[in-house]
């Protein structure tokens, strides 16, 4: 499945190790640009949260939890506002180019979950939630990661389809009926929040876990040494 | 099978790689504090301006059964200061001003005059509660029909007996779901609600709904956009 590979030779000790292109620069820069949109949505999305902490009633208002402001970009309703409709096009954007690019280059093979890879779901989760045999790797992406990939796609799209309905809950009143009116799109949209952020908690916890080749072939694109290349 | 270089020379490849990844600084702009203000307003401009764009007069914001309605004693009154700005009932008009044939001061039997209707709309604040309310009046569209607007002016503005001040822009003044309000639940409009005289436009924030009405002027040229538009809050905010 990778697209381009080559081997490195290092002149001293004529050791030779592989190296993968996995990651191309279009995604790479979408990685990013990303990891910064998401960091300030959530932010001003909380800050926006604290001027109406709640999901039942404004009378009586019972709050849900009083977030803390330090856990918050904005500093106020009106300023998180506009931080939260500044990015949310970066954030539009950088999805639909991901997604077209995906798509045109055929990249998508990689990283896209498909039926076939259901099979490899479990062992995947065996080994790293109930210890588990370590499934043989084979490919960039196992099928947990796909699958993990895959959602995290369809929750972004989600957001923003809750966010527009809360948003525009009028010219987009179709969008806000099929969730049950602005008053649910609203829960939607924060709920589907909580599930990137557990995305990205795993994300994060992965990155940690494989350590420093596999960080900085999000930087650099190649991926040296890969698990999946060794004999 | 795969090609073989020497390490150096992959280094050089995957540095180039990672400069290629320098155009996302430019995102630090946000971060500097006198680039900050100008972007956040240039967003928020866009954002306006795409919400001009997706704003059509003719598609209406969904109605509601009366089982629907948010109790009377629950719709929330939300003030930037004073829920009563004491306006004399008696002696109130609304006074018209600005790109209109027939300026002057109105008085509420006038407006009262107009076709009266009623809808069962979500009232949506930028907080982010929402209820469904009752709304009886006239359409805001056949008063400046009577006052001979200029409907090609760009925006109507509105003064407030408590100050509060606010805008439209003129495709959403003329929608036909766009009030002037004197009726809440079928009873004249109470003074924390607005009394005499309100708007209701369902395709709008509630900050954009201003209460105690006291001057309407069409206008090409705004000088303020409105209270809490002028603090920061989106100019736009159609729903």
């Amino acid at each position: 499945m990778s697209t381009q590979a080559i081997s490195i030779e290092n002149v001293k000790t004529g050791e030779v190790t592989e190296a993968v292109y996995e990651h191309p620069l279009v995604v790479r820069i979408c990685h990013w640009v990303n990891a910064v949109s998401l960091f300030v949505m959530v932010g001003s999305g909380l800050q926006i949260f604290r001027a109406f902490p709640s999901f039942g009633a404004k009378i009586p208002q019972k709050d849900l939890i009083n977030w803390p402001k330090a856990f918050a970009i904005g500093g106020w309703l009106g300023g998180a506002l506009q931080w939260h409709l500044t990015f949310m096009w970066i954030y539009l954007a950088t999805g639909l180019v991901y997604v077209g690019y995906q798509l045109f280059s055929g990249n998508y093979k990689q990283v896209l979950f498909a039926p076939r890879d259901l099979p490899g779901v479990w062992p995947m989760v065996r080994h790293y939630f109930f210890f588990g045999p370590k499934p043989p790797v084979t490919e960039a992406y196992n099928s947990l990661q796909k699958h993990a990939y895959t959602s995290a796609i369809g929750l972004g799209v989600l957001s923003v389809l809750t966010g527009f309905a809360v948003w525009k809950p009028v010219q987009f009143s179709w969008l806000a009926w099929m969730m049950g009116g602005f008053h649910l799109a609203r829960l939607w949209h924060f709920l589907i929040m909580w599930a990137i952020l557990a995305f990205l908690f795993g994300h994060l916890v992965m990155v940690v876990l494989h350590g420093w080749n596999n960080f900085v072939s999000m930087l650099t694109g190649w991926k040296e040494d890969p698990e999946y290349l060794s004999k | 099978m795969n090609s073989r270089i020497d390490e150096r020379k992959f280094r050089r490849i995957s540095r180039r790689e990672l400069l290629k990844l320098t155009p996302i600084v430019a995102l630090g702009a946000f971060a500097v504090p006198a680039l900050q203000k100008p972007l956040l307003k240039a967003g928020l401009g866009f954002s306006d301006w795409a919400s001009g764009k997706l704003f059509r007069p003719g598609h209406l914001a969904p109605t509601f059964a009366d089982s629907d309605l948010t109790p009377f004693s629950k719709f929330p009154i939300n003030d930037y200061d004073v829920d009563d700005p004491g306006v004399d009932f008696d002696r109130w008009t609304l006074t018209v001003a600005g790109a209109v044939q027939k300026p002057g001061d109105y008085t509420l039997a006038h407006i009262q005059t107009l076709p009266k209707f009623t809808q069962n709309t979500r009232h949506v604040c930028v907080e982010g509660w929402d209820v469904i309310g009752n709304f009886g009046g006239v359409r805001l569209s056949d008063f400046l029909k009577t006052v001979g607007a200029d409907t090609t002016a760009r925006f109507l503005t509105v003064q407030c007996a408590d100050d509060y001040y606010e805008s439209l822009d003129m495709a959403t003044a003329l929608h036909p779901q766009t009030l002037l309000c004197y009726e809440m639940y079928g009873q004249p409009l109470t003074r924390e609600h607005g009394a005499p005289l309100r708007l209701n436009i369902p395709t709008k924030v509630g900050y954009k709904q201003a209460k105690y009405l006291t001057d309407l002027k069409v206008t090409n040229v705004i000088e303020r956009v409105g209270y809490w538009e002028d603090q920061g809050y989106s100019e736009f905010y159609g729903l």
